[in-house]
């Protein structure tokens, strides 16, 4: 086969199980976002864009969702004769077999498939983040400098450094120093967790870490601080712009109501970089004559005859007439009632709410009164419920069902 | 394997919707805010399991193929059958232009001989509707009919008399006769120009007549043969735009802005697919009024919209007005402009504060990548 230059491997195995209910049934990069996306759909998509062509997807936690939804990689322009998209779940071999214990780890349970693609290259990416990011200038400074690895890096505040794995660096980008959540940051470049590395060095690591004991077989944890400790040549790539990992149901929900500004800073009206999804096939949507709409993203498919205010539509949505929904997020094919009244809440995939429920507020005047998107917790209603007529389900509650 | 396959015939209804059908055919005029009219035939026969359709061109087939590309997006792109562009022979009419369909039908003679089906399905291009021909191949069979050919009953005064095909049946539903085209409606069923026969009685229906001069599938294939061949007709209960004018055009575009007929058409039984463009969702901003409107993904809307059909990634500027419109891709609309009654082509931008109004009756029409 051809020699690759560069090839990705993108981490999707994890539970995120600070989403609560919402990764109930899905892996975290299988949740659905935007309005429209999975939220794989943006590292899948910015492979495309920046002509990553063979891409491996490394599956564990409840993979049936996200590996029907990336099937043979079409709708990201992934199916390829030389390349293409492989979902890679862990499997068994002759000594047993085990799941994947670490980030490390995965990728070294799949040397046989990198090897088989035989590339200089390999980036390293996560399933779970939001942004738009070109891999190719990032590919062309790792060259450049002869890195052994090189490490995007993001500003981040100050007072949120204790939260990420901070590089430090010197006057040309070189990393002199990795901190994972440090107390007091010397500076405020975080990883992203996207990672290039020149595949022979990494094969090496790799097959070394795995022999070593107590190792968590992870990139933050073991592969980088021991290649620094070597003397590996590890640069720093600097990434502007917005990038968001959407770990818990405050930054999920967070990162939806982003979109609503007037500019918001991931713009995914841009032609020249598509975030490309699963089309769902419906027709345009279609807004009655007495519905109200403002500060909303609503996808195709939607029947919408009452009023929604700075809330995230997905496809096949119906809002019936007199509904009222304020800073939510609408998961795909939800049946809201007539009446209903939705504040600050995110409502899970093909849920119905009948008539008359007030969700996240207790009655008309309490809705009235709220709309500060800031005011209040978040209220989550978990895939396919079926909330009988009336029910009143308090701000901050987590509905789902039993099993 | 299904027992149909399916022809669509693009070879007819060339210029009538003016400025629309300048650059492309009826196939591949923009309808329904992100489709174009071929998707809707295309979708219904693979909803009713056809996995082979052929499509017949002629004339301005570009902007046809560009939409079409492999099949993809109906599954149509298949090791065996699939979907198959049929150009004409231009060879046999030194004009370059044939007079009827029936020259196409022989030039591609081959393709239906080699083809493995026994049922041949035969529709025009310009029917929005959703319909599902494996209930029409059963009355067929139970009938042990020739022919079969799918109509509607209309109540009342019918738009564009003289653009549609009448039939008359007996009480068993026995085509007696039919006119093309008459000036004046004498019968109150209309012919939705789709067929089904056998897939040989179709090659020698094609044979006979070329060989004796026809040019014209239904003319002189079906018309002629009204006492030779069992010819049973199939009412189609549901909605039916037939699109032959820029009126029906407007009227059809808007007859979606009705929620029941939306969801017939696009949801009730099968769904209908178009070229997918990976467009974001709708946007409505901060001064958005939206009101009876149906609206394409893509589309950042500021202004306020009114009776109005928006296609993918219009945008609409603070203060602009639009009132029963029809906007198509891409068109850019500036800041307090107001339009009425108007069909915007692909492409058209209106400039800040700029007016336009056409009537209900006779919209106006503003060409491709026009600047106003």
């Amino acid at each position: 086969m051809m020699k690759k230059e560069c090839i990705a491997m993108i981490l999707a195995g994890g539970q995120g199980s600070r989403l609560g209910i919402l990764t109930k049934r899905l892996a975290k990069p299988a949740v659905p976002f935007g309005g429209k996306y999975r939220i794989i759909d943006f590292t899948l998509s910015n492979c495309a864009n920046s002509d990553i062509d063979t891409v491996g997807v490394l599956t564990q936690y409840k993979p049936l969702v996200l590996n029907s939804y990336i099937g043979i990689g079409r709708s990201w322009n992934l199916d390829r004769r030389n390349g293409g998209v492989t979902v890679l779940p862990p499997y068994v071999k002759e000594q047993g077999g085990e799941w994947y214990k670490g980030t490390a780890n995965a990728i070294y349970q799949n040397i046989d498939f990198i090897d088989q693609h035989n590339p200089e290259n390999v980036l390293v990416l996560s399933g779970d983040h939001i942004y738009k990011m070109d891999y190719g200038p990032m590919l062309e400074d790792h060259k450049k400098r002869n890195a052994d690895a090189t490490i995007a890096v993001i500003e981040v505040p100050w007072e949120e450094t204790s939260r990420f794995g901070i590089m430090n660096t010197d006057d040309l980008g070189q990393i002199i120093e990795f901190e994972e959540k440090p107390l007091h940051a010397k500076n405020n470049l975080a990883s992203m967790g996207i990672y290039i590395f020149k595949w022979s060095v990494l094969k090496k690591y790799l097959i070394e870490d795995e022999q070593t004991l107590g190792s968590h077989h992870d990139f933050g944890k073991n592969i980088i601080p021991t290649m620094l400790l070597r003397g590996q040549r590890l640069y720093a790539y600097r990434f502007c712009g917005y990038w968001k990992d959407v770990g818990t149901i405050e930054s999920f929900w967070e990162a939806n109501m982003d979109l609503l500004s007037d500019n918001p800073q991931l713009d995914l009206y841009d032609p020249h970089w598509r975030i490309y999804s699963v089309n769902p096939t419906q027709p345009p949507n279609y807004i009655a004559p007495n519905a109200k709409i403002r500060r909303s993203l609503i996808n195709e498919g939607c029947l919408i005859l009452g009023e929604v205010e700075n809330s995230v539509i997905f496809p096949g949505v119906y809002v019936g007439a007199g509904a009222k929904i304020r800073n939510s997020v609408i998961m795909p094919y939800v049946k809201i009632g007539a009446n209903v009244c939705i504040e600050k809440a995110i409502v899970g995939e093909a849920s119905i709410i009948r008539k008359g429920c007030f969700v996240g507020c207790k009655d008309l005047d309490d809705f009235y009164f709220h709309g500060d998107p800031n005011y209040g917790k978040i209220t989550v209603i978990g895939e396919n419920m079926d909330i009988p007529r009336g029910t009143v389900i308090e701000n901050g509650a987590m509905v789902s069902s039993e099993d | 394997m299904s027992l149909m396959m399916g022809i669509i015939n693009n070879t007819k209804n060339g210029n009538q919707l003016k400025e629309l059908t300048e650059n492309r055919y009826m196939a591949s005029v923009p309808f329904g805010g992100r489709y174009r009219m071929i998707d809707f035939v295309l979708s219904n026969m693979v909803n009713s399991g056809i996995r082979n359709v052929g499509i017949l061109v002629q004339g301005k087939y570009r902007s046809l193929m560009d939409h079409l590309r492999s099949g993809k997006e109906w599954d149509l792109d298949r090791k065996r059958d699939g979907l198959f562009i049929l150009p004409p022979a231009y060879n046999n009419c030194p004009l370059g232009m044939q007079k009827g369909d029936l020259d196409n039908f022989y030039a591609n003679l081959e393709y239906l001989q080699k083809s493995r089906q026994k049922y041949v399905v035969i529709s025009g291009a310009n029917m929005v509707c959703n319909i599902n021909y494996q209930q029409v191949l059963q009355m067929h069979q139970q009938k042990q009919a020739d022919i079969t050919i799918i109509y509607t009953e209309e109540l009342g005064e019918v738009h564009d008399a003289s653009k549609s095909t009448f039939i008359y049946t007996t009480s068993s539903g026995r085509v007696v006769d039919l006119e093309i085209n008459p000036i004046t409606q004498r019968s109150n069923k209309i012919s939705m120009e789709m067929y089904i026969l056998e897939r040989t009685l179709l090659i020698d229906i094609i044979d006979e007549c070329i060989s004796k001069g026809g040019y014209d599938f239904v003319m002189d294939g079906i018309l002629k043969n009204l006492q030779r061949y069992k010819i049973y007709g199939h009412h189609h209960p549901g909605y039916v735009g037939r699109i032959h004018s820029v009126q029906s055009y407007y009227r059809h575009n808007m007859d979606l802005l009705n929620s029941e007929i939306w969801e017939e058409v696009f949801l009730r039984s099968g769904l209908i697919y178009t070229k997918v463009k990976d467009q974001a969702p709708v946007k409505y901003m901060e001064h958005a009024v939206v009101k009876n409107a149906l609206v394409a993904n893509g589309c950042v809307i500021n202004g306020s919209v009114e009776n109005s059909v928006l296609f993918r990634g219009v945008r609409i500027h603070k203060g602009a007005k639009l009132r029963n419109c029809i906007i198509l891709q891409n068109c850019v609309i500036g800041e307090d402009a107001e339009l009425e009654n108007v069909i915007l082509d692909k492409e058209v931008h209106v400039s800040a504060e700029k007016q336009l109004a056409g009537l209900k009756e006779y919209p106006i029409i503003v060409e491709k990548k026009s600047r106003i």
